[in-house]
């Protein structure tokens, strides 16, 4: 095989894969909504139980709708490779000679798309409960952007990890939440900072630089926590 | 002809307890392997630690000559694997399922509805794959298998689950591939019927 072929494999691979969980997410939307549910829930039970004071939704609102987004996206991550691990698939990509780590950055993809964008499109409607300007949801789905992608990366890692695990929700948001920590205070400081009118060049920058960060390792640490898993 | 496929002194540890020492056995193009034992003898390990999904504890397979160890992803361009479990998403049909192989593996330019017919699951393409029997979910699998176009197949129990019909035609498609020069290893209970050369080890 000459190194032509090789990245022909590895982008199909990609590619393939993304289109299949793309397909399984349309035939079985429930996977897609329900942590689309669970945000909007949070987002909207929290100012019911603050009351009704606009300051302190204001105030609080930033943090909020991040750590809704943060639990909302762990509660997806759980089932990124069980279902492939008890079918067999995931055996099957395990021996493919397209890389592993591609395979890997595919389901990310795929993720991401399924749990952090709608999260991010989803994150202006959820914002007018607590009474954000246009001006600041803005920077709210941007930031949301960076934050998801990194976490949709991440996350994989962790899932990989567990996957062999039975009950593994907790040991991985055990290892996921340290590593996403950065993420959430920069986010949410990022969306209050705009809100009363600060620079927010920095917190961006930050957030994608993580993201960039974990776009370069996740994939490879993900193929080779698949194989220790499921030895 | 020298092997294509040979095993030096493996031996396979799953936790405590030891399921092999020592063995070794070579394949050439056309040779099938047969491998026989009860129940947790260690066929099924044996065969996911060829396909590299288990660490041996001592001993090295060599594809071609070369340690596979260190060339994992061409030797893993030249085989297939069929397993307990199919491998498919129950919820897509066949056609989804088996396109989504060709983005894993090579497919060969072998016509696809020639080996739907084949297999007889032609009828079956627009239903979503848990509504399939297992027998039928077993033979989207041998699909797989006839559709890449691989040297080395990979078979762990391969009659399960299969009517007579679809026993006799496992040993018909496993015959034509050795014929063709390709290599079989089989984990089976049942007794096999398939002509030329077939080694046997029998895991204790």
């Amino acid at each position: 095989m000459n190194s032509e072929d090789e990245s022909i494999s590895m982008f199909s691979g990609i590619a393939g894969i993304a289109r299949r969980d793309l397909l399984l997410a349309w035939k079985r939307p429930g996977d897609v909504l329900n942590p689309l549910f669970f945000f909007a829930m949070v987002a909207a039970l929290f100012p019911l139980a603050v009351g009704p004071s606009p300051e302190q939704l204001k105030f609080s609102g930033p943090a909020v709708l991040w750590v809704a987004a943060l639990l909302s996206m762990l509660l997806s991550l759980n089932s990124l490779f069980l279902s492939d691990y008890e079918d067999g698939s995931l055996d099957q990509m395990l021996v493919s000679p397209v890389p592993l780590s591609a395979l890997a950055l595919g389901k990310s993809l795929s993720h991401w798309l399924t749990s952090g964008l709608p999260l991010v499109l989803f994150s202006p409607i959820v914002a007018i409960t607590f009474q954000m300007p246009f001006s600041v949801t803005g920077y709210l789905m941007l930031t949301l952007l960076l934050g998801t992608i990194s976490l949709s990366l991440l996350g994989s890692v962790g899932a990989a990890l567990t996957v062999g695990l039975h009950r593994g929700t907790a040991l991985l948001s055990l290892l996921i939440l340290p590593l996403a920590m950065p993420i959430l205070i920069f986010g949410a400081r990022t969306v209050s900072l705009v809100a009363s009118g600060d620079g927010v060049a920095g917190g961006l920058y930050f957030l994608a630089a993580y993201a960039v960060l974990t776009l370069s390792f996740a994939p490879f640490a993900t193929a080779a926590a698949l194989r220790i898993s499921n030895e | 002809m020298t092997a294509q496929l040979s095993a030096d002194a493996l031996t396979l540890f799953r936790g405590e307890r030891c399921l092999f020492q020592g063995l070794s056995f070579a394949l050439k193009p056309g040779e099938l392997l047969l491998l026989e034992g009860r129940n947790g003898t260690g066929k099924t390990s044996l065969m996911r630690a060829i396909a590299g999904l288990i660490e041996f504890e001592d001993g090295d397979i060599h594809w071609e000559g070369k340690p596979v160890r260190l060339n994992r992803q061409a030797f893993y361009g030249s085989l297939v694997w069929m397993q307990h479990r199919v491998g498919f998403k129950a919820d897509l049909n066949l056609v989804e399922n088996l396109k989504f192989e060709a983005h894993l593996r090579t497919q060969s330019g072998e016509d696809f509805e020639e080996v739907l017919k084949r297999l007889d699951i032609d009828r079956l393409k627009r239903l979503p794959l848990r509504s399939l029997s297992a027998g039928q979910q077993r033979r989207v699998a041998l699909a797989r298998m006839l559709l890449s176009r691989v040297p080395l197949w990979l078979m762990d129990e391969p009659f399960t689950n299969l009517d007579r019909e679809g026993r006799a035609l496992v040993m018909n498609l496993t015959t034509e591939h050795l014929e063709r020069g390709g290599m079989c290893i089989m984990a089976a209970h049942q007794d096999v019927e398939i002509g030329g050369n077939v080694q046997k080890i029998v895991l204790q």
